[in-house]
């Protein structure tokens, strides 16, 4: 096992190294000086020069990339102008905002999704099965932006349930309670599509199983069907919805963009869109590669759950 | 072209889609011609106004802009941006995806650690870091949407080229001497676009999304030109004071990926022909019944097991398959009946029937009745029937991979047969096991159980499949092929040891063959199936010396004897019937040399004195046989 995850890790470096270089390339390809687009186009051409210079853009391409790696790995990101911080430090506490929101919608839309989709799978063409799927067809065409609008109508404006948007009161919260309540709708939101998409998934996983022998064998065990659905099909049908499950989590943490700004959720997503607007490129880029990089982490570990999961992939 | 659109409506929910995706295109091109307020004349007096006031149907926004004009062309907007970036991740993913595909080797594996790179990628920050680098607006904004789904085309389309580039038609055209060029334009593209029809419909509504997210966000269609997603932007600000301007772009933008979504589920359900069929219904937890007459009654004196005048159908589209036609069978405490037949002729559907194991749809029972000491099974509720299986009546299966669960242990499966009829703890239940695994003959047991089937070799797995069947020791086992996918030297082993376990325990054993030589080795009584019908019926040695229907004789001449390899192996002529369109009279009649006139006529009893019966006009004399 432990084997396992080390070779994991090892093949995640060149993909590591590789989204460096595709963001590198990306904001090397900027039209126009970043030092101009910093100090405004009225700023003197020895102050632009000296910007360069500052921020080594002098240097030839590879050189600049190299430079940058190796600051990156020994955690400095650079400086952002916009925010006059150090970009890791801004990116580590606006990543655990955004840590909490994705992290609760992933695990919404797992858990709902497989069992949305098991229990559709289970009564094939029944009342639930339709229902579900209906549902499933609305929750993946509303755009999460829109449906977390229409959710602070309804249950902050009308029904006053919940408060409008951010993640703590201004005066008097700060505690659990208060965090969760501002939780609750914004991780709705972003969970809808997810759960869509791992619903449709899981049902015909679970469908396409419930036709192998094996199954077969179970019913003439005498097992009930609860047992057979849960124990025996959707088991082996988390074979092929886990994989997706890693896919979807990063549509969740794309999301979280949108529902960031709707819910002015002070996470790395709402970061990004204003760095991008006050063109802080340094920002972007350490955002960008931070929050992949931990995505393809995170993909590792969807890796080691399948092997725990399928005794036949484990070597 | 009109089947597949035939196909494509026969979906209601994809026609609701297409319907409600013309409205939106027919209001969209006829803008030109409606009487439209210019959408950027604002008017600061009038801003806010609620819909269906006068002048303004939709209201007006912040500006005091129409915004039924202002939805209209935005919609215009969106549906070209989206269509666009669609059209053009399509070419280009396409594009790189035949060319690795088709070309293979260096330039496949540079290209795809490309494209993974890419999908490695949060697909939003692509997106960002590309709108970043080119500045906010419309056009940059269709670039990044674009760029981002490149990679999902190129991936999908290289995994069809890939399979298509070594088939016979495209080496064909390689050693007619056509160019490369030639080759992807005429012969594969053609090929391939059907699947890239399919992924631009599953995906075109999702781009769509993006872009109007990506102007919501602001960096998209900057003011005053608007796209959906900028409107919906723009009204955020007056959400809690005006939510209608916010309602108005957000629903529009939810018809259209609705339909888009409904359309392209239609579209790739039309073009898939694994969903066409309905392959994929599933099997219910029981087999349908569906008794046009009342069951037969039960006979005074019950055997253990007795099948009367079972019958099971498929119903597949409009066609009925006879899988099982009127069979009647009977199994007494401790006998062994031998179900022989070729593949195709019922007997293991009929012996799924008996616990209601045939899948449903397409199977139904359709009539007759199976009798567990007298009572009716088909008749059971469904927590009887579950109690019986598996405690009264066990099945063994032929391919014992593919029947033992792949993710469970051996234990895990032994332990749960066995709870699930007894409620006895885990450690009791698992002692148990071990003990059955020692009564299968399985060397050092205790190290089996924590192993997964695909660690065992075959012999072994199917001794695994016998322990499962005699957890609760059962009354009968039904083993259905159990050694045909074994080799030779580990199918005597498993019948030894069927033979030994039925005698140590008195079991009742139904034994489903093709293979005479198996039922001349185990069992008392054997029954002879063609095409869902009893054929013949008698004790094993009287049957095996003197076949009376000419399809045993030439079922039992298939059977090579050791030392007497001079003999010719008689394989039967012909295949055996299509159950739905059976000829009437003898179902063997055409593969038979003896059929006459007479047997292709009526109705053929199954009739006979004693304990032998036989389905023939002609039957064969045991003179001729000697």
């Amino acid at each position: 096992m432990a084997n396992y995850i080390l070779k994991r890790l090892v093949y995640a470096v060149p993909v590591l190294l590789g989204i460096t270089i595709i963001v590198f390339l990306i904001m090397a390809a900027i039209p126009g000086d970043p030092a101009t687009a910093i100090l405004g186009s009225y700023a003197t051409p020895e102050n632009v020069e000296k910007l360069n210079r500052d921020l080594g853009l002098d240097k030839p391409l590879v050189q600049r990339y190299l430079i940058w790696l190796v600051n990156m790995l020994g955690g400095d990101f650079g400086r952002s102008f916009s925010l006059n911080r150090p970009v890791l430090d801004e990116i580590l506490e606006r990543f655990a905002a955004t840590l909490v929101l994705a992290g609760t919608s992933f695990v919404l839309c797992s858990l709902a999704g497989i069992l949305a989709g098991t229990v559709s799978a289970a009564r094939q063409y029944g009342a639930a099965d339709r229902l579900i799927t209906f549902t499933v067809l609305i929750g993946i065409s509303v755009p999460s932006f829109f449906l977390g609008m229409m959710m602070i109508l309804l249950f902050a404006v009308k029904l006053r349930w919940l408060p409008v948007s951010g993640m703590y009161a201004i005066y008097g919260g700060g505690d659990l309670p208060d965090l969760l309540a501002h939780l609750v709708m914004p991780a709705l939101a972003l969970s809808a599509v997810a759960t869509g998409v791992i619903a449709r998934l899981a049902r015909s996983a679970v469908l396409e199983v419930l036709r192998q022998d094996y199954i077969r064998t179970a019913r003439a065990k005498g097992l009930g069907e609860t047992r057979v659905i849960a124990g025996h099909a959707l088991r082996a049908a988390m074979v092929s919805i886990i994989p997706v499950l890693g896919i979807q989590a990063g549509f969740v943490l794309s999301g979280a963009v949108y529902i960031e700004m709707v819910f002015q959720w002070p996470g790395v997503g709402r970061m990004l869109v204003e760095a991008i607007l006050k063109r802080d490129i340094l920002l972007v880029q350490g955002g960008v590669v931070f929050v992949a990089g931990c995505y393809v982490l995170f993909n590792i570990a969807v890796d080691v759950a399948q092997s725990l999961l399928d005794p036949r992939i484990r070597t | 072209m009109r089947l597949f659109l035939g196909l494509l409506f026969r979906n209601r929910l994809a026609a609701v889609g297409a319907v409600v995706l013309a409205a939106i295109l027919l209001f969209v091109l006829a803008i030109p011609v409606l009487p439209l307020a210019d959408p950027n004349i604002t008017e600061t007096g009038k801003r806010f106004l609620l819909p269906f006031g006068e002048g303004h149907w939709l209201g007006t926004d912040h500006l005091g802009r129409d915004l039924l004009s202002r939805l209209l062309h935005g919609t215009r907007l969106s549906l070209a941006v989206g269509f666009a970036a669609a059209f053009v991740a399509a070419t280009i993913g396409s594009a790189i995806g035949i060319v690795a595909g088709y070309f293979g080797g260096l330039v496949d594996n540079i290209v795809m650690r490309g494209v993974d790179m890419l999908m490695a990628f949060p697909y939003i920050l692509l997106a960002l870091a590309i709108v970043a680098a080119l500045g906010p607006g419309l056009m940059n904004a269709l670039v990044a949407v674009a760029a981002v789904n490149i990679p999902f085309f190129a991936r999908n389309i290289r995994g069809v080229t890939v399979s298509l580039a070594h088939r016979e038609f495209i080496d064909a055209a390689r050693l007619s001497g056509m160019g490369h060029g030639r080759i992807l334009a005429s012969e594969l593209l053609p090929n391939v676009l059907p699947v890239i029809v399919i992924a631009m419909s599953t995906t075109i509504g999702w781009m769509i999304l993006e872009t109007a997210g990506l102007s919501f966000l602001g960096l998209g269609s900057q003011p005053p030109q608007a796209d959906l997603g900028s409107m919906l932007g723009e009204a955020r600000a007056a959400l809690i004071t005006s939510p209608h301007t916010s309602v108005v772009p957000g629903v529009m933008i939810f018809l259209i990926v609705m339909s888009i979504n409904l359309l392209g589920d239609g579209i790739r359900d039309a073009l898939d022909p694994r969903l066409r069929s309905g392959a994929l219904d599933r099997p219910a937890a029981m087999t349908r019944i569906d008794r046009r007459s009342p069951p037969p009654g039960a006979p005074a004196a019950p055997p253990l097991l007795a099948l009367q005048d079972l019958q099971t159908r498929f119903h597949v589209g409009k066609r009925v398959y006879k899988a099982v036609n009127e069979v009647s069978l009977h199994l007494a405490k401790g006998e062994c009946l031998g179900l022989v037949g070729e593949s195709g002729s019922g007997k293991s559907v009929t012996a799924l029937s008996v616990m209601g194991l045939v899948a449903s749809p397409p199977g139904v029972i359709t009539g007759g009745a199976v009798r567990l000491d007298g009572e009716d099974v088909l008749g059971f509720s469904r927590s009887r029937l579950r109690s019986a299986r598996g405690d009264r009546v066990a099945y063994i299966f032929q391919d014992p991979l593919g029947t033992l669960h792949p993710l469970h242990t051996i234990e895990n499966q032994l332990v749960e047969a066995i709870r699930a009829h007894r409620s006895v703890p885990h450690a009791e239940a698992r002692a148990r096991a071990l003990e059955l695994l020692d009564a299968v003959r399985i060397p050092n047991a205790g190290a089996r159980l924590p192993a997964y089937p695909h660690e065992l070799s075959g012999g072994m797995r199917q001794r695994v499949g016998i322990a499962m069947a005699l957890a609760n020791d059962p009354d009968i086992i039904i083993a259905d092929e159990p050694t045909t996918a074994l080799d030779v030297t580990v199918q005597a082993q498993i019948l030894a040891l069927l033979d030994e376990l039925r005698r140590e325990r008195g079991l009742a054993i139904v034994f489903i063959t093709h293979d005479f030589g198996v039922v001349a080795q185990l069992c008392d009584r054997v029954a002879v199936m063609y095409a869902g019908r009893i054929v013949e019926e008698g004790p094993t040695a009287a049957v095996l010396a003197t076949p009376a229907h000419p399809y045993t004789r030439r079922l039992i001449a298939c059977v090579p004897e050791l030392g007497e390899g001079r003999r010719e192996l008689a394989a039967i002529a012909g295949l055996p019937p299509v159950v739905d369109r059976l000829p009437d009279g003898c179902a063997f009649a055409p593969r038979c040399d003896k059929a006459a006139d007479a047997c292709r006529r009526g109705e053929i009893r199954l009739a006979g004195e004693g304990t032998r019966r036989v389905r023939c006009i002609h039957p064969e004399h045991p003179e001729e046989t000697v």
